[in-house]
């Protein structure tokens, strides 16, 4: 017997329809089922507070303020030596010999796990360099972490500046360095941005090679010697330890919906610079 | 004045070649001292006790992580059984059939999905799947099943984008030239488009297998880490990044050492997936 492939074709749009609706689906889910098992247990106060017997009672003040000082300064180090890169990738050289052995690098740097990461920041910054479970500690992997997210973003977005745009650039008898600087880096910048904000959120929502380099300290981290514990490790312990349900339910609401918006932002700034060029 | 912008072109140039260079340097670092903690216990225990040795008692001196080594494959197999034909089917929506308007919409619901930390995960599955396991199926709930439906989902996200592109970088002109001998859309791509995105579509798939494999804090909540291979699809296990992750706070001396050539092991495995997933995405490209 033959079936009709028309018929054949109609089922096949149809079940795969329904496949990508399923996909979208889960994203859905796992977004409300943490909204409305959350959003009871979150406040002002919990935001704002500091907790008390192990999280078991009070807010999450100090997670977040170590949230975003892991965050920022991974950033702070990671744009320069990124951007750099890429610069040097698109603008410098021709491809080469010497440009696909760093091209190795970085792609090997992405495939690597985070607990690798773990394993390496803990042994090299905690223990060889006597750093400590230490801010700084968590700081210096997730800039390695979240280097090869920057570099590919840089990377495209520079390449996608027109070419005549540099071309009138040299014609006023700029020299190479000063048409990066004014003229291809202003119109790479939204592809730059997004780089930045994924990697953001990377790092805010990273646990396995932070809790072993940055410790779970409750206490507000001061200094960058310091340990502290970001969102991530927080509900990963209330929700590992079985210390409070509640707070970790409050806990994921401020980490998932700060994920999302960051990811919503970059993902807004790439449509920008797409439509710009497009 | 024109020595000095000279001057500053040379400068700049080698600056950015040694921020080029950083990526490398890091890599060399991480390789340098997870082998120099790994390996030497090696050495000393011996490469066939660690790889194919049962027991993993390491203040004991039994350092054997093989029921760890095939129970990662094991979840990273189930999560690929999952993973590939959902996300496989969802590239193909997404390349041949959607709209344009569809696809503004998907796309980044996909990149989301891909967002959601991976403790989140492990914490719904550890509250809904596990319990659903345990309630409809048997055993602890926490087991090879309910570990490879959530990494199943997570590692959708890598799948569905490497194939989305491999599909859609095939020439605009198969399609068409399939049309013309009168093909129905389906015909069209399961006879013409998959078969020539093969090597891309294999690349995904393989880039999910080193994500599942690399996985850890999902992993460790929901898998009930238990110290052999699994007999069943309800049994729990522990998995190469699992045993690295519980008991690196703590361990101390010969057991911490374990830990690393833990590692080291992983991260052969992980190198080898990339090497033959980059092997797969650039032959795609040189066609």
């Amino acid at each position: 017997m033959r079936i009709n492939p028309r018929i054949i074709n109609r089922l096949v749009r149809m079940g795969l329809n329904v496949q990508a609706f399923f996909t979208v689906g889960i994203l859905i889910i796992i977004v409300a089922i943490i909204f409305f098992k959350g959003f009871p247990h979150m406040s002002f106060a919990f935001i704002f507070s500091f907790p008390e017997d192990m999280g078991r009672e009070g807010g999450i003040f100090p997670s977040i303020v170590g949230t975003i000082q892991l965050a920022l300064l991974s950033i702070l180090f990671a744009t320069p030596l990124g951007l750099g890169t890429a610069i040097f990738l698109t603008e410098y050289t021709r491809e080469s010999l010497f440009t696909k052995l760093i091209r190795f690098g970085v792609e090997s740097l992405a495939g690597i796990p985070s607990i690798l990461y773990g394993l390496f920041g803990f042994i090299f910054f905690v223990i060889k360099l006597k750093m400590g479970w230490s801010l700084l500690a968590g700081v210096l992997t997730m800039t390695i972490m979240i280097l090869p997210t920057i570099i590919r973003t840089s990377e495209e977005a520079i390449r996608a500046v027109p070419r005549q745009l540099r071309i009138v650039s040299y014609s006023l008898s700029a020299s190479k360095w000063e048409t990066i600087k004014k003229v291809v880096l202003p119109a790479a910048m939204p592809g730059i941005l997004t780089g930045i904000m994924l990697s953001i959120g990377r790092a805010v929502g990273e646990t396995a090679a932070i809790i072993f380099t940055m410790g779970s300290s409750l206490r507000l981290p001061l200094s960058v010697m310091d340990s502290g514990r970001t969102m991530a490790v927080h509900f990963y312990i209330l929700a590992r330890e079985g210390i409070s349900m509640e707070k970790a339910y409050g806990t994921a609401v401020v980490l998932v919906l700060s994920i999302l918006l960051i990811n919503i932002l970059a993902y807004y700034i790439m449509n920008k610079a797409i439509a710009r060029y497009s | 004045m024109i020595d000095r912008t000279v001057f500053k072109e040379r400068f700049v140039k080698w600056v950015l070649v040694a921020f080029a260079l950083s990526s490398l340097l890091f890599l060399f670092l991480i390789f340098v001292f997870i082998l120099s903690e790994g390996l030497p216990l090696f050495h000393k225990i011996g490469v066939k006790n660690i790889i194919f040795g049962f027991k993993w008692a390491p203040t004991k001196g039994y350092f054997g992580i093989f029921p760890m080594i095939i129970s990662s494959f094991l979840v990273t197999i189930g999560a690929l059984i999952i993973g590939a034909p959902m996300g496989l089917s969802c590239a193909i929506y997404l390349s041949e059939y959607s709209g344009k308007k569809m696809k503004m919409f998907l796309k980044p619901a996909l990149e989301l999905l891909a967002g959601i930390p991976s403790v989140v995960f492990g914490f719904l599955g550890v509250i809904y799947i596990v319990p659903l396991v345990r309630n409809y199926l048997g055993g602890s709930g926490f087991s090879l099943i309910s570990t490879s439906l959530v990494l199943g989902v997570m590692i959708l996200p890598t799948i569905i984008s490497i194939s989305f592109d491999a599909l859609v970088s095939v020439p605009k002109t198969y399609r068409e030239g399939s049309a013309a001998m009168g093909a129905t859309k389906w015909q069209t791509i399961y006879k013409v488009i998959i078969p020539s995105a093969k090597s891309g579509i294999l690349a995904s798939f393989i880039l999910g297998m080193g994500r599942a494999i690399g996985e850890t804090m999902a992993v460790i909540m929901i898998a009930g880490n238990a110290l052999k291979i699994p007999g069943s699809i309800l049994d729990p296990l522990r998995t190469l990044t699992g045993n690295i992750a519980l008991e690196l706070a703590y361990a101390t001396g010969d057991h911490r050492l374990g830990l690393f050539s833990t590692g080291v092991v992983l991260m052969v495995i992980i190198m080898i997936l990339n090497y033959v997933a980059n092997f797969g995405i650039k032959r795609k490209i040189a066609k």
